[in-house]
């Protein structure tokens, strides 16, 4: 059974607090311990980038409505397909993961993805994307979102 | 059971996934003329830039074969194929029995009959070892490059020579490059940037003769002007790599004729990817579409129903995602259309040099071109695909914060769901 996010937009406040701890769940600066509002001594550590959510907030001006949106892990993963390199997969668990260290910025999985949900990372080198945070157990934007706008299933 | 592939690309990838999701057991063979694991060609010109290691050309991990029982004969040559023996014959004359074969022979370079052609230093580039051997002549002192051909490889080849430090020029039949996904005002902005980068560009003239007397030293274009050049590359194009199979009863047009579910007309036979005639879905019509993602479908496809699983792919279009130097462009489907009753959305900002293209057709997107403006590129992908009626929303397409929100509510819950509810 594969993992997924599903978003609320009925009770999505547009605070943007997904994107924040997702970076932070992604920084290779973080502590174990560190909350999120430490973010600002990871963005000076990171010096000449910002450091890109893999989480995607949709807002339009005039509307209300608003969602945070990432990564379905497609059954049939369209960017695995387009993948020049072998390094965007999917896992024997459902995940699609990116291998960023084997990426060389293509964008094929950008022109495959059929939600826009890969985003260009860092300094745009590599392709940035929701991996259900592995090592957390829990993804973290599902886990701090102030008003239960994300939710984690098995479908 | 016993399925054998002839080629080791993408394709084959794709049917030996396919056949190991429904059957875990009957012997797989892969014949390659390669002596490499699977690799990606895409990725020979940025081994040649220095940007990936051979570490990093090949596109499974190093156990991939051993952990879906696939037995390699890699370094040898198909030269035929006896279709009612069920034998694919190697260029050693051992026989290979099968009872279902894919062919992925993929596509070899198109090269005209060229004066000079014999010479040192003159290559093709569409394998691991056309740029090894390009390599070996940088490293032996070539200062001067002429690529013949300014289309996708062409212009790849020419990014890569120039991050190694050589001059670069490029020579182009047509009046324009990347002809072939870009419209004119598109491909001058991909030109200006490959000049500010070094590399000179010769339109609307070919390559008459290479000279030299053991190696190439210079090259007389049509239009009578002389270069001088240290290496050639050749990336004109490529054609289906099907000679082996001409004049056997299979059915070839321009490549092999496949079904929708990449069946040839002999039983039991399949052919995917770029050696493969298949169905475009947007040009309405059979095409040769080499493009990595549809060679990966079409071998997926003849994997599940070689393995007895019926499974159709009739969604094949050309698109292209790809970048030199600082510019990064995705186009799709119909980029150059012909016919009057196609309506023309377009977008060219100048201060980002950024460009928009989008061809609607009924109230259907045909085709897009973008360039410097990528993001969420694939949801315009997918609604060719889909063939979604964007009449309502086609005021939106050409704005970089286009997403699910300009969406009707229903459809952007059901494509965000997936059928699952919150």
């Amino acid at each position: 059974m594969a993992k997924k996010i599903f978003p609320k937009e009925e009770v999505c406040v547009g605070c943007h607090l997904c994107e924040v701890y997702c970076v932070y769940a992604h920084s290779k600066y973080k502590k174990p311990t560190a909350k999120a509002h430490e973010l600002v001594k990871l963005y000076n550590k990171h010096k000449d980038t910002k450091p890109t959510p893999r989480i995607l907030v949709e807002e339009k001006s005039g509307e209300w409505t608003t969602f945070a949106l990432q990564c379905r892990h497609c059954d049939d993963a369209p960017c695995t397909k387009a993948c020049i390199t072998g390094a965007m997969k999917k896992l024997e668990d459902g995940r699609v993961i990116c291998d960023e260290e084997k990426c060389v910025g293509c964008w094929s999985c950008i022109m495959a993805c059929p939600h826009g949900a890969v985003r260009r990372g860092e300094n745009k080198k590599a392709a940035s994307k929701c991996d259900l945070c592995l090592e957390l157990g829990e993804p973290a934007c599902v886990k701090n979102c102030p008003n239960d706008a994300l939710v984690i299933k098995e479908v | 059971m016993r399925y054998v592939i002839i080629g080791n690309s993408v394709a084959a990838c794709g049917c030996i996934e396919a056949i190991r999701k429904v059957d875990t057991q009957n012997p797989i063979v892969v014949i390659s003329d390669e002596r490499y694991r699977v690799y990606s060609r895409p990725l020979i010109s940025y081994y040649l830039a220095g940007k990936v290691d051979e570490s990093k050309m090949y596109i499974r991990d190093e156990d991939y074969y051993e952990k879906h029982k696939v037995e390699t004969l890699l370094g040898k040559r198909a030269i035929s194929v006896d279709f009612k023996n069920k034998e694919v014959i190697l260029d050693d004359e051992s026989k290979i029995k099968y009872d279902r074969l894919l062919i992925a022979t993929g596509g070899k370079p198109f090269v005209p009959p060229t004066k000079g052609f014999e010479l040192k230093n003159v290559f093709t580039f569409i394998k691991f070892d056309d740029v090894k051997a390009i390599d070996e002549a940088i490293k032996g002192g070539a200062k001067k490059a002429v690529v013949i051909g300014a289309g996708l490889s062409g212009l790849k080849a020419a990014e890569a020579l120039v991050k190694r430090g050589l001059e670069v020029t490029v020579v182009e039949l047509a009046n324009r490059i990347l002809g072939s996904i870009l419209d004119l005002e598109a491909s001058k902005i991909v030109q200006a940037e490959l000049e500010k980068h070094g590399i000179v560009f010769k339109l609307e003239t070919s390559v008459d003769e290479i000279m030299g007397a053991d190696r190439v030293e210079r090259v007389r274009l049509k239009n009578g002007e002389v270069l001088d050049s240290d290496i050639v590359v050749f990336a004109i194009g490529v054609v289906p790599n099907i000679d082996f199979l001409k004049g056997t009863e299979l059915k070839i047009n321009r490549g092999i004729v496949v079904d929708d579910h990449m069946r040839t007309n002999i039983e039991d036979v399949y052919a995917a990817g770029d050696c493969a005639e298949g169905y475009d879905f947007v040009f309405e019509q059979q095409r040769v579409i080499p493009i990595w993602s549809n060679a990966y479908n079409q071998g997926e496809t003849a994997g599940y129903n070689m393995a007895g699983v019926e499974k159709t792919f009739d969604r094949g279009f050309p698109m292209n995602s790809i970048g030199f130097f600082d510019v990064h462009m995705i186009t799709a489907g119909i980029v150059m259309p012909n016919s009057d009753d196609i309506e023309v959305l377009v977008k060219h900002d100048r201060e980002k040099n950024a460009y928009r293209k989008i061809y609607i057709k009924n109230g259907r997107v045909l085709g897009f071109m973008f360039i410097n403006s990528i993001d969420r590129a694939g949801m315009i992908t997918n609604m060719i695909k889909e063939g979604l009626n964007v009449e309502s929303i086609k005021h939106r397409l050409l704005d970089e914060d286009f997403g699910y929100l300009d969406l009707p509510k229903e459809l952007r819950q059901e494509k965000i769901s997936g059928g699952a509810k919150a």
